[in-house]
């Protein structure tokens, strides 16, 4: 019961962040609602028992990337409204287009019967009822065991990833196209 | 010695080769008897290796080897291999024989031409092919060698080339030539098919087990369309007058005593073929009587030294067609080998006229020349003579025979008897006509030209084949058949057709063909030796018509120009301007066209935005995914 | 009724849904990144939910390293956009259409 109000609550949060995301005029008023959609995200991890997850949601997504974000939009200086026009023509048919496919494509799975096929719904797979397994405790304590000892080689290799991400960020801060440069020491 | 029978091939090639290499730097005249060295080689070698077949008998029979050289390709039944028989000896000591005397000649003749050394490599050069066509123990050997002389006889023809009817007349030769070897190639195609081989031991063993008579006659057919191309019988002999261009040596060599007698040549060879089919046997007959009569008839109007000489040549091969036809094998080589050494002996004679007179080859502006020249009177007086059949020269004892066996053979033959008996008449005729026109009767050259006779290298090979022309007569008479016997061993697979048996009927018919010649001699004498100009031209007004029609040849290289090359041109027109640049650029171009045309219609999709390139990927995406779904469901 | 794996699941192919809109419409690059990060975040609730439905940790393990992917994928890409408006002082992606054909 409770679990369903707050299914209710959380997915209306969600889906009205992500809707006002791309709907918004003012990219700070999207990145708003963004955030709305990673603190509900997070409140349904915690209701999954991925505690961790959860946490390192609101840290990373929410503290860290939305936070970039906001210092991009405010230093390239679009956080005035923007037109919502569209310049290419067919787009938006096709864009349309395309969701209708993806909505065939499910009622199709819906109208033949596959409906397990998204939902993984072990009743109807195997015939047997089986009950709906406790999902694993996602603490601290078991994400880093299992880190540890089964998933060791993609960390270290994300930890590349990172310092890579990072050179690559400074080095394209400080890139200054030749010209400007010259420019610039000519003037001094 | 058959062990390195290739060595007669190889001594004249070897020539050609180092005249080609080192001719220009060893000059005038040694390139020349470097060439005479290649042949005389090949001539000895020849002679030494035909010694067994001198003694005949056993001893001879023994002696014929078939010399294998190498696999070539089996798969059409092709090995390199030669035949040493009397017919291949007789061959080679004819092209070899005559063929070093016409090189030494020819040492004198090309004095100071720009392109001496390379005359005398094309030369050898033909001198080898002939040798591989006349060694060869395998049709495919035979067809190199049959393709190599086409090739020289191009190359010597126009060796003036910067004279453009010189030019053209190559190109004629060669592209005539082709037609007659297309009927060849087809023909050697039937025989590789009926026999599995192309090699003549199999094939002309005992072919009567292995074809039937439609096949021969088809194969004998074919054969005498090739025959018909390489020795100018009709309707193919239209390249040999205009062959003339070429220098005089050449027209001795190759136009009258040698490679125009690879048709004869290769119907004796396929002698066990031709054998089983009359209709094939009967065409090649009458093939030769027919141009034999037309050769003559032509010849009588003509005025040009040469081209006297060259439709003479025409109509003795005739002659030859006629006596292999009917199976007279022995018969027509035996003219083959006579012809080869007199009409040698009046090529290279007009040519020490032509020399003589500073290029002139009018006879019409000859005349009176016996004080001039008197060795080259004497010489080709006696070929005069010889070639009109008058005993005991050479000339008689084979045409007599041809006309013997034909004769003999009756029926529809003895009509090929009574043409050739008339065509001795004319011959007779013409070449007495020549020989009045040039050497005898009043001075009619132009101003400033001085006959005088030729350096010895020309005059010596003259003698020496006047003297062969007068004795080789005597290797096959009635009373001593030593040609045939000499031949026997090669015929041994057919009959050889023979004259009449009884010794009344033999001398009826060479009295009677020899009055022919006197009269034919005598004709000539009145009218060209004796007359004078007001009488001669009196008699000709009455034969003016047949003479326009004969002076001009009956204007077949016209007919021909106009139902065969004309429509060949527009053909070749029609190719070079609608079917290359229309339908062929067309469809390159349009090939290319249609390429563009594509991108054209792809490229849009390069708008250079990302967002439309997002909504390709999206599609794409969504149709992936639900082919995958598509599969399972 | 219980809130059965399938409703979370079903939430995120809408969260992706929306994502995807947003991506295709938008031609500001913010915006179109912003919908990118709502993409990611789609997928993370479906691992979350798997994870979940199927009983262990490995679904929580994928969310981890997408989010660290994710992070280095942000810092580079608005580096990236961020040099772009230098050179062109434009943030419009359609503006940015000179590789056309």
């Amino acid at each position: 019961m409770v679990e369903l109000i707050l299914f209710v609550v959380l997915s209306t949060v969600v889906i009205g962040g992500a809707l006002s995301m791309i709907l918004g005029r003012n990219p700070v008023y999207a990145a708003m609602g963004m955030l709305a959609t990673l603190f509900g995200l997070a409140v349904i991890y915690v209701i999954q028992l991925a505690h961790f997850v959860a946490v390192v949601q609101v840290i990373v997504y929410a503290g860290a990337v939305m936070t970039l974000f906001l210092f991009v939009i405010m230093f390239i200086g679009v956080d005035k409204a923007q037109s919502l026009d569209e310049g290419l023509a067919w787009q938006r048919p096709a864009v349309l287009g395309v969701v209708a496919a993806i909505l065939a494509m499910v009622g199709g799975l819906v109208l033949s019967g596959r409906w397990e096929w998204i939902t993984a719904d072990r009743v109807a797979l195997s015939g047997q009822v089986i009950e709906i397994p406790v999902p694993p405790n996602g603490t601290i304590e078991s994400i880093g065991e299992s880190l540890i000892n089964r998933w060791l080689l993609p960390f270290e290799a994300t930890a590349v990833l990172l310092i890579i991400a990072s050179v690559g960020a400074i080095v394209l801060a400080f890139y200054r196209p030749r010209r400007l440069q010259s420019v610039g020491d000519d003037a001094e | 010695m058959t062990d390195y029978l290739w060595l007669i091939i190889v001594l004249p090639l070897a020539g050609a080769v180092l005249n080609h290499f080192v001719g220009r730097r060893i000059g005038e005249p040694r390139s020349g008897w470097l060439a005479v060295v290649g042949v005389g080689s090949a001539f000895v070698y020849g002679a030494v290796a035909a010694v067994p077949f001198f003694r005949g008998g056993d001893v001879a029979e023994e002696a014929v080897t078939s010399v294998h050289l190498f696999d070539w390709i089996p798969g059409i039944g092709a090995t390199a291999e030669l035949l040493w028989d009397p017919l291949a000896a007789t061959m080679v000591m004819v092209v070899t024989g005559v063929g070093t005397l016409i090189h030494i000649y020819a040492i004198g003749y090309m004095h100071g031409d720009e392109r001496f050394s390379r005359f005398f490599t094309y030369l050898n050069f033909f001198a080898a092919s002939m040798l591989i066509l006349v060694l060869a123990d395998n049709f495919a050997v035979l067809f190199v060698g049959w393709e190599l002389v086409g090739l020289s006889s191009y190359l010597l023809i126009s060796f003036w080339f910067s004279r453009p009817s010189a030019a053209a007349a190559g190109k004629k030769a060669f592209i005539v030539n082709r037609i007659g070897d297309f009927g060849f190639m087809v023909a050697l195609m039937i025989i590789f098919v009926s026999f599995g081989t192309l090699s003549y031991g199999p094939i002309l063993e005992n072919p009567g087990d292995v074809i039937g008579v439609g096949t021969a006659t088809a194969i004998g057919l074919l054969l005498l369309v090739g025959a018909v191309g390489k020795s100018a019988q009709i309707p193919l002999y239209i390249w040999l007058p205009d062959a003339m261009e070429g220098p005089t040596p050449v027209s001795a060599l190759i136009h009258a005593a040698t490679m125009v007698t690879a048709g004869v040549y290769i119907v004796a060879r396929t002698a066990s073929i031709f054998e089983l089919s009359t209709v094939a046997g009967g065409a090649v007959a009458t093939v030769g009587a027919l141009t034999a009569l037309l050769a003559a008839t032509i010849a009588i109007a003509q005025r040009d030294i040469k081209r006297v000489l060259a439709y003479s040549t025409i109509s003795q091969l005739g002659y030859m067609f006629m006596a292999v036809g009917v199976g007279g094998y022995v018969a027509g080589v035996f003219h083959l080998v006579t012809h080869a050494v007199f009409k040698a002996l009046l090529f290279l004679g007009a040519g020490a006229v032509i020399h003589g007179m500073g290029d002139e080859q009018d006879m019409m502006k000859m005349g009176g020349l016996r004080k001039k020249m008197p060795l080259t009177w004497i010489t080709m007086g006696i070929a005069t003579l010889s070639i009109a059949g008058i005993p005991p020269l050479a000339g008689f004892w084979s045409k007599d025979e041809i006309l013997a066996v034909l004769f003999e053979r009756g029926g529809y033959f003895t009509v090929l008897w009574a043409v050739g008996l008339l065509t001795a008449l004319l011959t007779a005729f013409y070449m007495g006509r020549q020989y009045f026109l040039v050497f005898e009767g009043k001075a009619r050259w132009d101003e400033g030209v001085e006959p005088h006779e030729s350096p010895r290298v020309m005059t010596n090979p003259l003698v020496v084949l006047a003297a062969l022309t007068v004795l080789v007569g005597l290797i096959n008479t009635p009373f001593r058949l030593s040609f045939e016997n000499f031949l026997e061993p090669a015929f041994e697979a057919v009959n050889i057709a023979q004259g009449p048996e009884s010794a009344g009927s033999i001398t009826l018919l060479a009295v009677v063909s020899v009055l022919a010649g006197v009269a034919g001699l005598v004709m000539a004498y009145l009218l060209y030796g004796r007359a004078d100009e007001t009488t001669r031209q009196r008699m000709l007004g009455l034969v003016r018509r047949p003479m326009f029609v004969w002076e001009n040849a009956y204007w077949v290289d016209r007919v021909y120009g106009r139902l065969v090359v004309a429509p060949g041109k527009r053909i070749a027109v029609w190719m070079a301007e609608f079917v290359d640049q229309v339908v062929i650029d067309g469809l390159v171009n349009g090939v290319g066209g249609t390429v563009r045309r594509i991108g054209g219609w792809v490229r849009p999709l390069q708008t250079g935005f990302v967002r439309s390139y997002g909504v390709l990927l999206a599609g794409g995406a969504v149709a992936l995914v639900a082919w995958i779904m598509s599969r399972g469901l | 009724m219980t809130v059965t794996p399938d409703w979370y699941m079903t939430l995120a192919a809408v969260l992706f849904l929306i994502g995807t809109i947003g991506l295709l419409l938008r031609n500001n690059a913010l915006m179109m990144f912003m919908s990118v990060e709502l993409m990611l975040n789609a997928v993370n609730l479906t691992f979350v939910t798997a994870g979940g439905a199927v009983g262990n940790l490995d679904g929580q393990m994928a969310v981890f390293f997408v989010l660290v992917v994710a992070a280095a994928e942000v810092a580079v890409g608005l580096a990236i956009i961020v040099s772009v408006f230098r050179s062109r002082s434009t943030a419009t992606v359609d503006d940015l259409a000179e590789l056309k054909g």
